[in-house]
């Protein structure tokens, strides 16, 4: 410590030769070397002195960077004139030269012509200044508004999404803190946010979710309005429609009525797909649809034979383009759908179907997830689909789920680890690194190689363009022999995975801000929307079969399919 | 006002010449006491408006003579004319003290409201009183130190450090006495560790002016890494200091010469230095200590190393005792009674709230609140102020209307924050202020432009021309209304003026003025009808880096790069008082809630307090270590708040004069303080983007003031800056330059947002 503030403090002054040099520059030929000495000493003490007035023009300016008017100003504090011409904005116009064993930093002063300055073109005059005002917090809460920033620091929103095992402690911590404090002490609440911004998020209680009898009415009251002919109406439910879609896929979940399932989230996908629908309001009852039906332990009623993996991958396309879509800094979406996958993924006791969803789920944001969050993962998981493989059966449905489990991660980390490993593609090499995957991943990184040099033999070099086909889905109910069949290759996944701090400029000094994708929710929603997040998937992820609802059937089947297909008509 | 600008070119030609150093003598305060050697007696209090004429008229002839000497004839001529003091008086050395008849005669001119009544209420003839401002000005106006009292001139200033050792055994001496602190007891060793820094300097200083520059380099690689953290800022100065040339020029370090470092120790451990010292004949030591020094010996306990912390860590040392012992009349003065139409006014407010007992109940306790005189507060006349208009009048029933729907805050009720970004000013945004009824924000640019917005729906207006003015009629009732011009109404006006960035912006309380100071070394006032300048207060001459109106609107003050806070009134175009004391720039100034007392806050890392009438330091804070930036007073007047550039707020005690808190939480520069309208919340803003909120009313609670503390001055501060912090609320890349509480209790915050 010591050490280095020594160092920090010692004099440095300009070496002897800058002196020289200048003095030739005015015409004085011969310089004493003494008094070239005693000159250089002097100019350093005189330019540290005007440094440190500097310093406090800059103190009193409010700001960080030290800029040349507040040299001026110091000059003019010591009597000196200022020096003209150094009002650059950002950089320091010194130009090098060496020559004749002497190196010089000079100022390159150009000549310019007159007339090229009076024939541009004026430049764009600049904004004027202009005063703005936000909600920077609203009775000892910050409101999660785009003027603030976002409620997560970028660096915590980076280690967030990229290392999810350490997130996972946070929100244990988030139990305990509930459990002393209670829900309704605001007191406790602000203090919590002082210390901590992320432990704003309540965790919402486990507890059975009774459909009142208003709600049993409103959800008839939609879904007759949906099917029904009257054209207006059917608008207006649009919208109310994603209230509802939360209550469906529960009861469908409960009740393992794949078919429907697979109809609501055709029916997200096209919500999604519709410009015209600000669905941000809504995100808040949609993407834990869409999670439970990605993780959800049971989709089908006879989940050894029907297709729900069809489901889930569907289901895991759909939440990587809502997160696409959607994720801004303010909510955050993709980092703590990341965090909830992830921490099921590792819990041991998590079961092959949710397993194969959470997978899936990383797995289409990109290839940056699949790198940092499963790849790492592969040996672990090689052991554990091993020891269902080999080990006695226990179960059918065990077999088959890490059947499709193996199939996943092959196929998808295939494509990664043939870009990002150098060949050769040696066997024991990656029976070393990934463990009991390493033959066949080795296998499947061969054939994406060259299934790309193919490709790039094939296609024109330059650009790839690929249109992305859209994703679609058949409903078939039995049999296993299209489980990936309608899928898009995987090398044409969505790039964007981990660019969620930058999706978002934010710079409030737009002049014409793009605050028209905005809805300013009230602060009760807005609370909801962001903080409901990350608790209801969880929930379900968990204990999704322990949901009790009362039953309430959906009367016709039939008139939910004509209503996604009208859903589908509209949007055209 | 053309008069005034006259007056002002004539003296601008004077001012040409900048103070090498300032008068400290002519601050009451160190001057007296410079004389004084290792005392711990108690010192005379300064001498305030009671001091002897005679010895006035001395020094006012003192600083002819110096002037005399130094050919600058015209301003003899001019402190002669305007003292009054004819030239054979000055020959005859002044033996009577005539010359002051004539200066109640002639100092008549350059009277005012201030120094009027001060003749019926301080003892003080009032010739004293305008000798003392007279003799502030020009002592500081002509730069070099007159003969006031014992202030020693610069070449003797310097001289003092001739005196011959062998330069290579400085290094010897001082880590002998470095081994000597270390191996003494513990609790010896954090009083006497105080040494260290003053020593190192005075050791270094002498090396170099005797020309030892080596040994100087060599002495200060050696034990500069030794020194606490918190001087690296004058280190670096001092390592650029290499030759004796360079001594001259300095004021940093010519401030460190002339005003003795103050160390408080306690009598146990200097006892054990001196018995050291002398037994080791170790001179050179105690030569520094005995000329360089001034040690405060207390009896008692000595203090520990974290209380020795909390209060070092200014330019020169802490505070003398003494000086926080004068008597600080900090509570606030009796309301104007005022007759509230309560008919008709209190009918509109039952309509309004539907509650209209609890609203009367309201009302007669804070009339009755309003009538208790506080024994802390000042006599209503200490300092004329001035009468309030009907406008006035007008306003403080607003103002009381409002404050009965002010929101109560508390710990478990926080205020809202309304921010106010501005935006595209491309980082020069450098002085906000907001009126006190919230309705105006006015900024101040590095541009030299001051903005003014109105942030109610009601746009700014000017009045109309003079011949337009003719045609309306005089006796209407809404002739107020009718003399704005429709045509200028407009959300923002600019104020083009200044010739450099403007650092200081102040409304005036009845929201017809503003205040604005600049690089430019003017104070500049603007009309809020007509949207033109005024006056321009020249007298600064260097940067102005704050101002502030009285609360009662008249008065204002500023402070800037001179050193010295000044006291204005807005109809003299010359100061009414000099605050001079500061060691270096006046970076903030802030009235008192009752007027009588002006707070500064400096780069020499210590907050004074000045009493307005006399122009005395009252209070002298220490425990800051960097720059203080800003500076808040509690609504009752009993505490201070400050912040720094090292992240920390500091709480005062005013009438005790003791730190009482610390709070701890910011990451950058403090650049506004603000407590709320019941001084429950302390609100902080930060260059670290940051607006935090704290429990000032648990932090006054806490603070034990027994008489052991008040007396000794010795403080043990908790630690519990956590607790205290209520909420911190990020802004998004916007340093929080300005902060305010509307009459509700709703917090607005202002800065401009950094793109980068």
């Amino acid at each position: 410590m010591a050490e280095e503030r020594r160092q920090k403090l010692c004099s440095v002054i300009l070496p002897t030769e800058s002196m020289k040099a200048m003095a030739e520059s005015v015409g004085v030929g011969s310089l004493q070397e003494d008094s070239c000495l005693a000159l250089s000493e002097e100019v350093s003490y005189r330019i540290k002195e005007i440094a440190q007035d500097a310093l406090k023009f800059m103190h009193h300016g409010k700001r960080r960077k030290l800029t040349t008017g507040d040299i001026d100003h110091a000059l003019k504090l010591k009597n000196v004139e200022p020096l003209y011409g150094f009002q650059s904005q950002e950089f320091i116009p010194f130009r090098f030269a060496s020559g004749g064993g002497r190196e010089l930093h000079f100022y390159e002063e150009k000549e310019v012509d007159l007339s090229d300055i009076i024939n541009t073109p004026l430049p764009r005059v600049p904004l004027d200044v202009s005063l703005k005002a936000h909600w920077l917090s609203i009775d000892g809460v910050q409101p999660a508004i785009p003027e603030n920033p976002p409620p997560v620091p970028k660096e915590q929103q980076k280690t967030d999404s990229t290392e999810p095992l350490k997130a996972v402690k946070p929100g244990q911590e988030e139990e305990g803190s509930i459990q002393t404090k209670g829900q309704g002490a605001s007191s406790a609440e602000v203090k919590g946010s002082s210390a901590k911004m992320v432990p704003l998020m309540r965790m919402k209680p486990r507890s059975t979710h009774e459909l009142s009898v208003e709600q049993q009415l409103y959800y008839k009251e939609i879904t007759e309005a949906c099917v029904g002919s009257c054209e207006a109406k059917r608008a207006v439910c649009v919208c109310n429609k994603c209230y509802l879609f939360l209550f469906q896929v529960r009861v469908n979940v409960v009740q393992n009525n794949l078919a429907l399932l697979i109809y609501l989230m055709r029916m997200v996908k096209a919500l999604m797909d519709n410009p015209t629908l600000y669905l941000e309001k809504y995100l808040h009852e949609l993407i834990p649809a869409v999670v439970t039906c990605i993780v959800s332990k049971q989709l089908c009623l006879r989940p050894d034979v029907d297709n729900h993996w069809a489901l889930r991958d569907f289901a895991a396309r759909l939440m990587a383009q809502s997160c696409k879509t959607f994720s801004t800094t303010t909510n955050n979406i993709q980092s703590r759908i990341t965090k909830t996958f992830t921490k099921a993924l590792l819990d041991d006791k998590t079961q092959w179907t949710t397993r194969y969803g959470c997978i899936a789920g990383l797995a289409e944001l990109g290839h940056d997830v699949i790198k940092t969050l499963i790849i790492p993962r592969l040996s672990v998981e090689g052991a554990r689909i091993k020891a269902v493989m080999d080990g006695p059966v226990v179960s059918n449905i065990d077999k088959i789920g890490a059947d499709h489990v193996q199939s996943l991660l092959l196929k998808h980390c295939a494509s990664v680890v043939a870009k990002t490993r150098p060949l050769p593609d040696m066997v024991d090499q990656y029976k070393v690194d990934y463990g009991y995957l390493g033959t066949m991943l080795c296998s499947h990184v061969v054939k994406a190689r060259a299934q790309a040099a193919f490709q790039a033999q094939t296609v024109n070099r330059t650009t790839l363009t690929i249109t992305q086909p859209r994703p679609t889905l058949s409903v078939s109910q039995s049999g296993l022999s299209t489980s990936s069949g309608s899928r898009a290759p995987s090398i044409i996944k969505v790039p964007s995975s981990l660019t969620l701090m930058s999706t978002r400029p934010g710079t409030p000094t737009q002049p014409s801000p793009p605050a028209t994708k905005y809805i300013v929710m009230a602060t009760s929603a807005g609370a909801a929307s962001t903080h409901y997040l990350p608790t209801a998937p969880t929930a379900i992820l968990h204990s999704a079969a322990d949901y009790t609802y009362p039953a309430m059937r959906v009367k016709r089947k039939k008139s939910l399919t004509t209503m996604v297909e009208d859903l589908l008509c509209n949007r055209s | 006002m053309a008069a005034v600008q006259d007056g002002q070119m004539e003296l601008d030609a004077e001012k040409e010449t900048k103070p090498e150093i300032l008068s400290d003598g002519t601050s009451n305060l160190s001057g007296n006491t410079a004389s004084g050697t290792l005392s711990s007696s108690p010192l005379t209090a300064a001498p305030a408006g009671g001091a002897p004429k005679m010895e006035d008229q001395q020094t006012l002839i003192a600083v002819l003579q110096f002037l005399k000497r130094n050919k600058l004839t015209d301003s003899v001529e001019i402190l002669r004319r305007e003292a009054g003091l004819g030239e054979d008086q000055e020959d005859s050395q002044a033996t009577d003290g005539s010359g002051g008849g004539k200066g109640d005669v002639d100092g008549g001119d350059a009277n005012s409201l201030l120094s009027r009544v001060s003749i019926t209420s301080a003892a003080a003839p009032q010739s004293v009183i305008i000798f003392h401002s007279i003799i502030f000005f020009y002592s500081y106006r002509f730069g070099k130190v007159g003969g006031a009292d014992d202030q020693p001139d610069v070449s003797v200033v310097l001289s003092a450090y001739s005196q011959q050792g062998d330069p290579s055994l400085y290094q010897v001496y001082y880590s002998g006495l470095k081994n000597f602190i270390e191996s003494v007891l513990d609790c010896h060793r954090a009083e006497l560790s105080q040494l260290f820094y003053p020593l190192f300097v005075h050791m270094y200083l002498e090396l170099v002016y005797n020309n030892h520059e080596n040994e100087a380099k060599a002495f200060f690689e050696k034990f500069s890494g030794d020194q606490e953290c918190y001087y690296q800022d004058d280190l670096r100065v001092l390592c650029g200091l290499t030759k004796k040339e360079h001594l001259k020029g300095n004021e940093v370090l010519l401030d460190f010469r002339t005003s003795r470092f103050v160390l408080r120790i306690s009598r146990d451990s200097y006892q054990l230095l001196k018995r050291h010292l002398q037994e080791r004949h170790n001179n050179q030591i105690w030569n520094i200590i005995q000329e360089h020094l001034y040690i405060d010996i207390f009896d008692g306990m000595p203090r520990s190393k974290s209380q020795i912390d909390s209060m070092s860590g200014s330019l020169a040392g802490e505070g003398k005792r003494e000086v926080n012992k004068a008597k600080v009349f900090h509570g606030l003065l009796k309301e104007p009674e005022i007759e509230v139409p309560l008919d008709d006014e209190d009918d509109e407010a039952e309509n309004e709230e539907g509650k209209p007992k609890k609203k009367k109940t309201k009302k007669d306790s804070l009339g009755s609140k309003s009538k208790k005189q506080d024994p802390n507060a000042p006599q209503q006349n200490r300092i004329p102020l001035p009468e309030l208009k009907d406008s006035d009048k007008l306003d403080k029933i607003m103002y009381m209307k409002e404050s009965t729907k002010r929101i109560r805050l508390g710990p478990e009720n926080l205020p809202s924050i309304c921010f106010y970004t501005f935006l595209n000013a491309y980082q020069g945004l450098t002085a906000v202020d907001f009126t006190d009824d919230s309705s105006l924000l006015a900024g101040g640019f590095a541009d030299s432009t001051v903005r003014v917005w109105s942030v109610t729906p009601k746009k700014l207006r000017k009045v109309k021309s003079a011949a337009d003015l003719n045609m309306i009629d005089k006796e209407s009732d809404d002739v107020l209304e009718r003399i704005m011009d429709e045509k200028t109404a407009s959300e923002s006006k600019i104020l083009y003026g200044h010739s450099g960035p403007v650092y200081g912006v102040s409304f005036s309380p009845d929201r017809n003025y503003l205040l604005s100071s600049s690089e430019d070394g003017t104070v500049r006032l603007w009309s809020l009808l007509t949207f033109t300048c005024l006056v321009g207060y020249k007298g600064h001459n260097y940067p102005v880096w704050d101002t502030q109106f009285s609360p009662f609107g008249y008065y204002f003050v500023s402070g800037g790069h001179d050193r010295v806070a000044r006291l204005w009134a807005t109809d003299h175009y010359q100061p009414l008082r000099i605050f001079a004391g500061h060691l270096a720039d006046v970076t903030c100034t802030r009235f008192h809630p009752n007027s009588n007392y002006v707070a500064t806050g400096s780069t020499d890392r210590t907050i004074r307090l000045w009493d307005v009438l006399n122009g005395n330091c009252v209070r002298i804070f220490t425990g800051h270590k960097g720059p203080i930036h800003s500076l808040a007073f509690s609504p009752n007047g009993k505490f201070l708040a400050s912040g720094s550039t090292d992240g920390r707020v500091l709480l005062w005690d005013i009438g005790h004069g003791l730190m009482i808190g610390e709070l701890k939480g910011h990451t950058d520069t403090i650049y506004s303080l603000k407590f709320s309208r019941d001084g429950e919340i302390l609100a902080s803003g930060s260059m670290d983007n940051t607006v935090r909120l704290w429990n000032s009313m648990k932090a006054f609670d806490e603070v034990e003031t027994d008489d052991f503390t008040a007396t000794t001055g010795h403080i043990h501060l908790p630690d519990n800056s956590q607790e205290l912090l209520l909420g911190t609320y990020h802004s998004k890349s916007t340093p929080v330059t300005h902060l305010h509480f509307t009459r509700r209790n709703l917090l607005l915050a202002a800065g401009a947002y950094n793109s980068q």
